[in-house]
């Protein structure tokens, strides 16, 4: 087998990565092992593995000409994203939010965090994550089987989002 | 003495091989990935916005119950060979150093948890444990992530939790990982049938090993790939009843071997130990492979106490080349860290009666 990355000499060192269900082999001769260093489990992350996803590109949609897409906030051109898969700033999240939604698909399971949140956030962040931590529990709750549970947690649901409807309406 | 050099003196208290199912894993991980909201991203960092960073890092952690007494070291006070050493003791990632801008890493005493500030994202949070332990790290890991924000502003989206700067992070922003020992997988050929069955459990498994012996491949690395739309605990339960079925077949496998092939097990493992204590010169991939299988011969029970997990963990580390060159004193050319190494593996196993 010969190195992967020199080309000249025998690979001796073999890593497998597996990757979105599928198993991805690379030989290492053992120069090159030194000199990309000794904790292989770094020298391929997932930002370089992404930045090999096909359709990175093509998230952005449509096909022929395109505007340059943009980040407001810091000055990131999504094509430069594509390529090295790293976002410029939070901002980008937003800025690219319709082919960042396709990638996130690709890479995740879904779309929306459940889990942790911040003390110090905004109001309205809070209540926006506090609502989906409900809906994801009422879905476990169903799943379960556990349904006196999951009518409380409905009613809480019910609560939280009438409680967002009277905040939006004096500001429409 | 500097702290790093303090570092030296001491052995790896998650390489201790003290904690659950350590004779199959020998630590658990967790990474957890923040950055502040009032900054751009990494790659759009400005020098001036990198020390105000550090600072502001700097005084939140002196407020943390967990990382007040970690030592603070910016990057610039480091020489590469120390840089090496902590990355060497997983400290650090090869990514802190990748640049050439200012960072920084604060390392707890025990070396049980590390900050680094400033790289991929703006924090990187690490918190190890000794053998199967991830409801610990992440325990851990909580509880200063909980403290810092008292401090500090982190970027977080209502819908999609912590950004970060790359998408496969974004959510709980964290990865918890597990070090595993597999040589009787390996040795019987299972471990690709094992690897396979998990790819479709959206893990994943890096493995390391080298050709050679067959037996030289026996140290993989399991970790969560999804970090949106799972709570944390979920994340860490699912990645560990994973690693507890792998566990069970590596145990298996090596009942096999001690029934089925003793013989021929008994063989590698003596011959391994006798090149051991004899080799003048010895390359790491080399080391690896037969101490890997030394470690085999201590799960089957072949060694009686001559050898022992604990010890042998730390002599796969002290063995690494910045290891070699931090006890020695001085910078050592590839050559002669293999002579160094094999050196220091005669020594340690002396007393080993063949």
């Amino acid at each position: 087998m010969i190195c992967n990355i020199c080309g000249t000499k025998d690979a001796s060192i073999h890593l497998t990565e597996i990757l979105n269900g599928q198993m991805a082999e690379v030989h290492i001769c053992e120069a090159c092992a030194e000199e990309k260093g000794t904790e292989f489990k770094t020298y391929f992350n997932f930002g370089d593995l992404l930045a090999g996803v096909p359709g990175l590109e093509k998230a952005l949609g449509g096909g022929g000409k395109k505007v340059p897409l943009i980040c407001k906030e810091c000055g990131m051109n999504y094509v430069d994203f594509a390529k090295n898969g790293r976002l410029g700033c939070a901002g980008c999240y937003s800025s690219f939010q319709k082919p960042l939604a396709t990638v996130i698909k690709q890479v995740q399971r879904s779309n929306e965090h459940v889990g942790k949140k911040p003390s110090r956030i905004p109001k309205e962040t809070r209540s926006v994550h506090d609502l989906r931590q409900l809906q994801d529990k009422l879905r476990k709750s169903i799943q379960s089987e556990a349904f006196e549970e999951a009518a409380r947690l409905r009613d809480e649901i019910q609560q939280a989002l009438d409680k967002i409807k009277k905040k939006k309406r004096p500001e429409a | 003495m500097s702290e790093i050099d303090r570092f030296l003196e001491q052995p790896v208290s998650w390489l201790r091989a003290t904690g659950p199912e350590s004779d199959v894993v020998i630590s658990s991980r967790l990474r957890m990935a923040r950055n502040l909201a009032a900054y751009p991203f990494l790659t759009r960092l400005a020098p001036e916005q990198r020390d105000a960073i550090i600072q502001e890092v700097g005084e939140a952690v002196k407020t943390s119950r967990f990382l007040k007494t970690a030592y603070f070291i910016p990057s610039t006070a480091l020489p590469e060979l120390d840089r090496q050493f902590l990355l060497e003791r997983h400290l650090v990632s090869r990514e802190l150093f990748l640049e050439e801008g200012k960072n920084a890493v604060a390392i707890t005493p025990d070396e049980m948890v590390s900050l680094m500030v400033i790289e991929e994202d703006h924090l990187r949070l690490q918190v190890f444990q000794s053998g199967l332990n991830l409801a610990e790290t992440w325990r851990i890991a909580d509880e200063i992530d909980s403290e810092l924000e008292k401090e500090l502003d982190y970027a977080f989206d209502g819908t999609l939790g912590y950004l970060t700067a790359c998408p496969t992070n974004v959510g709980s922003g964290i990865r918890a990982s597990c070090m595993l020992h597999l040589p009787s997988l390996v040795l019987t050929k299972q471990v690709h049938k094992v690897l396979q069955a998990l790819s479709k459990l959206n893990l994943a498994v890096r493995g390391l090993y080298g050709e050679g012996t067959q037996a030289s491949g026996n140290f993989f690395q399991f970790s969560n790939q999804i970090t949106l739309g799972q709570p944390e605990e979920e994340i860490i339960s699912n990645l560990e009843g994973v690693i507890r079925q792998v566990i069970t077949h590596e145990r298996e496998a090596r009942e096999y071997l001690k029934k089925k092939r003793k013989s021929k097990m008994e063989d590698q493992i003596w011959r391994s130990l006798a090149v051991l204590k004899a080799a003048r010169v010895m390359s790491s991939s080399e080391a690896t492979q037969l101490l890997s299988l030394v470690q085999v011969g201590i799960d089957v029970g072949v060694l009686g106490e001559q050898v022992n997990h604990t010890d042998l963990n730390q002599l796969f580390l002290l063995i690494q080349p910045a290891h070699l060159q931090k006890m020695t004193g001085k910078e050592l050319s590839a050559t002669e860290r293999d002579a160094r190494r094999a050196t220091r593996i005669r020594e340690y196993f002396s007393k080993v009666v063949l």
